[in-house]
């Protein structure tokens, strides 16, 4: 039995055919880590109880569950009560939650077993994993490379086998570009699909919590135990859950499918393109009807995406004072003035990328530049909601790179923070729409660095999005493939 | 986009930036708002803003407290307390 190559819903089975115990498995993957991490520094922190915890399942004989004794890596945006919580800030060095957020709590009530928390941007902002407070995470494909961001530990993680499945977070693509990067499953879901309880605060209109998993129908059963209203996210959808994995089916003949135009007029990595190409032949393959869509306003999306997202995160993030919890920066005993306490707290317990999407928030928000940067791109973000709408008119999903290129070299873009944001392209239009998006591993490129392909749906379509996944995951180069590190 | 300006905002922002960090800021954001300031070229005329994604659905619970967490719980991630209060240094002005 080789668990390096099995999918979650296969490690499921041998649980239930009592082949392997919850804790043989969890001491596998602690061991793994012990070995591994530090190469990629993918975990921040451990959950010293995970072996307990493992134990305790198999005494309880829950194999029914639908996560039964599962050890998993969680980003460290989620809360996890009685295991520290950092957003990979200083400012968070130290907190240590009383609570789980409502995805834990939900991941543990099906029998999932915390493993640890992973690497990622400071407070999500970033898309490379180079903004952390404790140092980079590496892409296991390629140490040299990044995994992405800004959910970089959950893809590498995953990618590396440290974790049976991941959680992530995505605002501006945060789950599906180091997806795409480290060669794993990663879905977004419909904003309101997923609780935000616990979660610590971004962009509060953009963020998702999701999972990356090796293939499509872990993420499918993963997305059914996640998902679903909660009484302390008011704005979580009361919609039904339907059992994603049950329904996935293997057919999609007929299914209408839109290739963005916009990726096909050039500004692609050639293999990118190639990757996109053979996408549509994979889909026609499957009896798929294959059209154009456009997305005009596709270019314009990242402004309004980083417009609207620094506006919220400078909303959210005032709420670290150094009063409550978090660092608080020394004070002399004689006393400091109040703006003195706040803002030496807040300037040396936020890092660069952080304070710099405050002050550009903070300055959108400001009276004289409101109506010109924030509304403004609110008003943009509606017609861009208008045009997703009028795409799907035409198709059931969208297909197209979840990036430009494959993983970039550490240290290539993080001295320049537009060419940084311009990197988004393809992913921040579907928060802003708050639609559904998928990054599927399709190819490798000539480096043999992964290439994911993405999909978008309807709000509230995540089955016709991952019944399409199926479909390219069964025509993909990357599974079965194993990366440089192991 | 000018140091003042720049200086303003770290004020709102409650920000302690040091010079370096006040000029590296200031040339970025310039070049970054520049950018994204096409947007302006945008009509929208007559376009309600876009606040939040998808719509908000009213629910209703039980008027009933729930005491979910402790003063002490809570209060163990409070860089200092004292008793069940939050301590903080001597504030002059």
């Amino acid at each position: 039995m080789d668990l390096l190559q099995l999918s979650m819903c296969e490690t499921i089975l041998l649980i239930r055919e009592k082949k392997i115990s919850s804790y043989e498995l969890t001491d596998f993957y602690l061991k793994r880590i012990e070995k591994l991490n530090p190469k990629i520094n993918a975990y921040l922190a451990m959950n010293p109880e995970a072996l307990d915890q493992a134990k305790k399942f198999d005494q309880s004989g829950a194999t029914n569950q639908k996560l039964p004794g599962l050890p998993m890596g969680i980003k460290d945006m989620l809360c996890t009560k009685g295991i520290k919580t950092t957003a990979a800030s200083k400012m968070l060095e130290n907190f240590v939650p009383p609570y789980d957020s409502t995805v834990v709590k939900r991941l543990k009530s099906q029998g999932a077993i915390v493993l640890g928390k992973l690497n990622q941007d400071e407070f999500a902002m970033g898309s490379s994993n180079e903004n952390s407070y404790f140092g980079v995470t590496k892409n296991p494909w390629n140490l040299d490379f990044v995994p992405g961001g800004s959910s970089g530990g959950s893809a590498s993680a995953q990618a590396a086998k440290l974790s049976v499945a991941t959680i992530g977070t995505d605002t501006g693509g945060s789950i599906r570009q180091p997806a795409s990067f480290c060669g794993i499953v990663g879905l977004k879901p419909t904003y309101g699909r997923v609780s935000r309880f616990g979660i610590i605060a971004f962009a509060s209109s953009l963020d998702q919590a999701g999972p990356m998993t090796k293939n499509i129908e872990d993420a499918a059963l993963m997305l059914e135990v996640i998902s679903g209203h909660d009484s302390l996210d008011a704005t979580s959808s009361q919609k039904a859950v339907p059992e994603f994995s049950k329904n996935l089916s293997k057919s999609i003949k007929g299914l209408r499918v839109g290739v963005l135009s916009e990726a096909l007029q050039g500004g692609l990595d050639s293999d990118v393109e190639k990757s996109l190409k053979d996408g549509i032949e994979a889909f026609k393959k499957e009896g798929a009807e294959i059209f154009e869509v456009s997305l005009p306003l596709l270019k314009q999306s990242i402004s309004v995406y980083y417009l609207i997202a620094a506006s919220e995160a400078s909303s959210n993030l005032a709420r670290y004072d150094g009063v409550r919890f978090g660092f608080r920066a020394p004070m002399s005993e004689s006393g400091a003035t109040l703006d003195e306490f706040y803002s030496q707290t807040r300037g040396q317990g936020f890092g660069k990328e952080v304070k710099r999407r405050i002050m550009m928030g903070t300055y959108c928000l400001s009276s004289g530049y409101i109506q010109a940067y924030y509304e403004k791109a609110c008003r943009v973000r509606r017609l861009i909601f208008n045009q997703y709408n009028e795409a799907f008119q035409k198709c059931d999903v969208i297909l197209s790179p979840v990036a430009a290129n494959p993983a970039f070299k550490i240290g290539e873009k993080i001295s320049d923070p537009l060419q940084m944001y311009l990197n988004d392209l393809f992913t921040t239009s579907t928060n802003l729409a708050g639609l559904p998006g998928l990054s599927v591993p399709f190819s490798l490129s000539k480096n043999r660095l992964p290439i994911g392909l993405q999909l978008t749906a309807k709000a509230f379509d995540e089955q016709t999005l991952l019944n399409a996944g199926l479909a390219l995951e069964r025509n993909s180069q990357v599974q079965g493939e194993l990366p440089h590190v192991i | 986009m000018e140091t003042n300006s720049i200086k303003k905002t770290a004020h709102l922002a409650k920000l302690a930036l040091s010079e370096k960090e006040l000029s590296e800021v200031t040339e970025q954001l310039s070049a970054i708002l520049q950018h994204f300031e096409k947007i302006s070229e945008i009509p929208t005329e007559n376009v309600e803003p876009l606040l939040t994604p998808t719509e908000i659905e009213s629910f209703w619970r039980e008027d009933v407290a729930e005491q979910e967490l402790s003063p002490d719980e809570i209060l163990k991630n409070a860089p200092s307390s004292q008793g069940h209060l939050f301590k903080v240094p001597p504030v002059v002005g």
